[in-house]
């Protein structure tokens, strides 16, 4: 064919998504019986579109699957079928399997098609039960519609024909058909190119009100249409209704939102675009008008420059700098998204897995529209689940658990996120038992991590469970403990640059807190001195920095220096042995600053001349413009033109813990 | 007997899918890439179904439309217009000017049938 559609499918794959966004949301809020018709609305009208665009863009198996979910919740819509918990599971399930049939059209990799027989099987089940439990009795009978249709005289002008419409009906149905003859003129009055009758129609099957609607749609504007269940009608069957006095509710076609307005270039499936605020893309607007401004105002300046304006010219450069900071932030703001892209995930995960364990969990969700770099957070959302996951696994107990330890049977799990300096901080607390210090001692003891006559710090203890391989589960369940373990989500967000910490108290629950950067592109860093070089250290990882005392150090022949820093000995790494610094360094540990730093949950201390200043800097890839090289993360330039290289701390603490040689060039 | 279907389009590579498409399912196909060609072509003889797009040189659909109606001929031949789904306004117009219905782009080649279908049977 001539026409290629496939320049439609990122807007659909798109619209799709944030469909089975809409409709997953909503069954989570149905609960069970009191349903919110505008709710329902909702769910039923992001499937029907769905089923409406994947047939257009032929990928029919979505489209058939698409239909049965439609046709379910438009009984639901109609009040014919009961919002069970049953079925809002059963429609679950669907909207999981529709998102993975529409990755796997997206992706071009085969559907799996046991998985989608089952859904399918699941939604005909139900569809075959018919309104179980109904509030209206819902017999064989009734199942179907009562149309009546009254055209206008000049309906055949529009060249439509109502024996089509009754011909497409009786395709959806069993269709009875009943003219009205009682507004036919005397022969002599009739014109033969109107129309005079009007027909009262039972179609008799499991039909979607959409498909009615859509028979239809053509002569909406040339027909007076009313169309209702019959199982309404059931209710007054003693009293046969005259046409006339039928309700006389105007179609509403069911329409389909027009496509958003998504650029449709050829893009990479799964991540070159993104969607921006209007109002970010306005501010932008405006302070490039601003910049227009102070530019020309600079250069009529330029033109005609005598001394006596220097001041002038002062407070215009003063306003450029204010207007190129403020249009670098707006334009940092454009890659900027609300965590409830995150967030929105989790009302669903908390629903299953609690349903799983037979736990009674309810999750909160603070600071939503907190916003962070979009790769933060398409990097932050594994974690974060993973963060979830523990909290219901280990951390909430069981209902009646809860009871016995005298609180409420239902637990708490609070999602917070908040912005703190130039952080992002996000919480994942429960109200659970806490994490067990004693078993954790048991455990690490047992994997050979810890002395059986050890003391560690409460904080060391609970540190061991971000250690790979570690899990105190019993058993290994379906939810954790399958060796994807805490050492990995922390591994995730040391690689954002950011940290994680624990807080816990027995019996009273947990926090884990990650700190983030704000995006990946700026990076709060602190500047350190090592003889004419200036290197940049990730404010997030630095702990202190403390000037040493002899007293304080150690040295171990073939281990290298440590020093002693409130009853812990860390290792030492003399940046300008690593980084080959020729010269001009202080020599003597007591003579230069050691700085603190914290990678992967193991400590060490830098030894470095000077600390500088604290600024925020771009984050230059090293690997692109050169080479990867071992404890350099990246480089960066600074005000005066110069290039500086920013530290790889987790790096460089595994080359302190591991005494390997660095290989360095000069 | 055979059924005849006048089609009207500015773009050729949507008439080439438009007649392919109908001439494999054995309809007999006219084309025509503007109003005033379709005007003359359907004055030479008499199609069963004009499918037209709204949007030509020349003449648009709209006045094809109207024009068509105009003719004792056309008077109640189906009459389909193409239009896009944000398109409303346009085809309340094709609505007013006589249209019967509409199918709306983009479409594929089973839905084109199918809607064909369902006006010629």
């Amino acid at each position: 064919m001539a026409i290629d559609l496939a320049q439609f499918h990122q807007v659909f794959f798109e619209e799709s998504l944030e469909g089975l966004a809409i409709m997953e949301s909503g069954l989570l809020g149905l609960g069970t019986g009191g349903a919110d018709p505008e709710a329902i609305n909702a769910i039923f009208r992001a499937a029907h579109s769905m089923k409406g665009g994947s047939a257009t863009f032929g990928f029919t198996a979505v489209a058939d699957f698409a239909h049965h979910l439609e046709t379910l919740l438009d009984e639901m819509r109609e009040g014919r079928r009961p919002v069970t918990a049953q079925a809002v599971e059963a429609l679950l399930g669907a909207v999981d399997c529709l998102r993975d049939m529409l990755g796997a059209s997206q992706s071009g990799r085969p559907v799996d098609r046991a998985a989608v027989a089952i859904h399918q099987a699941a939604l005909e089940r139900l569809l075959a039960d018919g309104a179980v439990g109904a509030t209206a009795p819902a017999i064989d009978r009734d199942e179907g519609w009562q149309i009546v249709f009254s055209p206008h005289r000049d309906l055949f002008r529009s060249g439509n024909d109502p024996v089509r419409i009754f011909r497409e009906l009786a395709g959806l149905g069993r269709l009875e058909v009943d003219a009205e003859l009682g507004f036919l003129p005397s022969a002599d009055e009739l014109d033969i190119e109107d129309c005079y009758l009007a027909w009262e129609l039972k179609l008799y099957g499991k039909v979607a009100r959409a498909d009615i609607d859509e028979a239809f749609a053509w002569v909406e504007d040339h027909c007076d249409l009313a169309v209702r269940p019959l199982a309404e009608l059931a209710a007054l069957a003693a009293v046969p209704v005259p046409p006339e006095a039928a309700p006389a509710a105007a179609v509403q076609p069911a329409s389909v939102p027009p496509p958003a307005t998504a650029e449709t270039g050829t893009k990479n499936v799964g991540g070159g675009s993104i969607r921006v605020d209007t109002a970010k893309i306005d501010q932008l607007i405006n302070l490039c008008g601003e910049l227009v401004i102070t530019q020309s105002m600079l250069g009529l300046l330029g033109e005609t420059f005598t001394m006596d304006r220097l001041e002038q010219l002062q407070s215009g450069l003063a306003q450029l700098e204010r207007h190129t900071r403020a249009l670098q932030e707006s334009v940092m703001n454009i890659r900027m998204l609300p965590i409830s892209f995150v967030f929105s995930r989790m009302p669903r995960l908390v629903h299953d897995i609690s349903g799983k364990l037979g736990k009674r969990v309810e999750l909160r969700l603070m600071g939503e529209q907190t916003e962070l770099d979009k790769t933060v957070i398409e990097q932050i959302a594994d974690p974060l689940m993973h963060l979830v996951r523990n909290c219901l696994d280990h951390g909430i107990e069981s209902p009646h658990e809860r009871v016995v330890a005298g609180k409420s049977d239902t637990g708490l799990i609070l999602l917070n996120a908040y912005h703190r300096g130039g952080n992002i901080v996000i919480e994942v607390s429960d109200d659970g038992r806490g994490l067990d210090a004693p078993r954790i001692f048991a455990k690490a003891v047992e994997r050979g991590l810890l002395e059986p006559h050890a003391h560690p710090p409460p904080a060391q203890l609970y540190d061991l469970i971000f250690h790979p391989g570690f899990s105190t589960a019993e058993q290994v369940t379906e939810v954790s403990g399958r060796g994807v373990g805490m050492d990995v989500v922390r591994r995730n967000i040391e690689a954002l640059g950011g940290r994680i910490e624990l807080k816990t108290q027995p019996g009273r629950g947990s926090t884990f807190s990650i700190h983030l950067p704000l995006t990946l592109a700026i990076l709060d860093g602190q500047t350190v001195a090592v003889g004419k070089e200036i290197y940049i250290a990730p404010l997030v990882s630095i702990i202190e920095s403390i000037s040493l005392t002899e007293d304080k150090l150690n040295t171990f022949t073939g281990k290298g220096e440590t020093f002693r820093l409130r009853g812990e000995y860390l290792p030492i790494i003399r940046l300008h042995e690593v980084f080959g610094v020729e010269g001009g360094h202080a020599v003597k540990l007591t003579d230069g600053l050691l700085m603190v730093v914290e990678g992967q949950g193991l400590k060490c201390g830098l030894f470095v001349d000077n600390v500088l200043s604290q600024q925020q800097v771009v984050i230059k890839s090293l690997e692109e413009n050169y080479r990867r090289v071992e404890g350099i993360s990246g480089a960066t330039i600074l005000g005066d033109g110069s290039v500086a290289l920013i530290l790889d701390i987790p790096g460089l603490v595994r080359l302190a813990r591991q005494e390997r040689p660095v290989q360095t060039r000069h | 007997m055979m059924r005849s279907i006048l089609t009207v389009d500015d773009s050729a590579s949507m008439r080439q899918m438009v007649v392919f498409t109908l001439k494999g399912a054995g309809y007999e196909v006219v084309e025509a890439s503007d109003g005033v060609e379709a005007l003359g072509k359907a004055k030479s003889r008499k199609v069963d179904l004009v499918i037209t797009d709204l949007n030509m040189p020349n003449k648009d659909g709209i006045a094809l439309i109207r024009e068509l109606r105009a003719m004792p001929d056309y008077k109640f031949t189906p009459i389909l217009m193409l239009t896009t789904e944000s398109g409303d306004a346009k085809k309340q117009a094709g609505k007013a000017a006589g249209a019967t219905g509409w199918i709306v782009k983009p479409f594929n080649p089973d839905q084109l049938l199918k809607t064909v279908g369902k006006v010629l049977g």
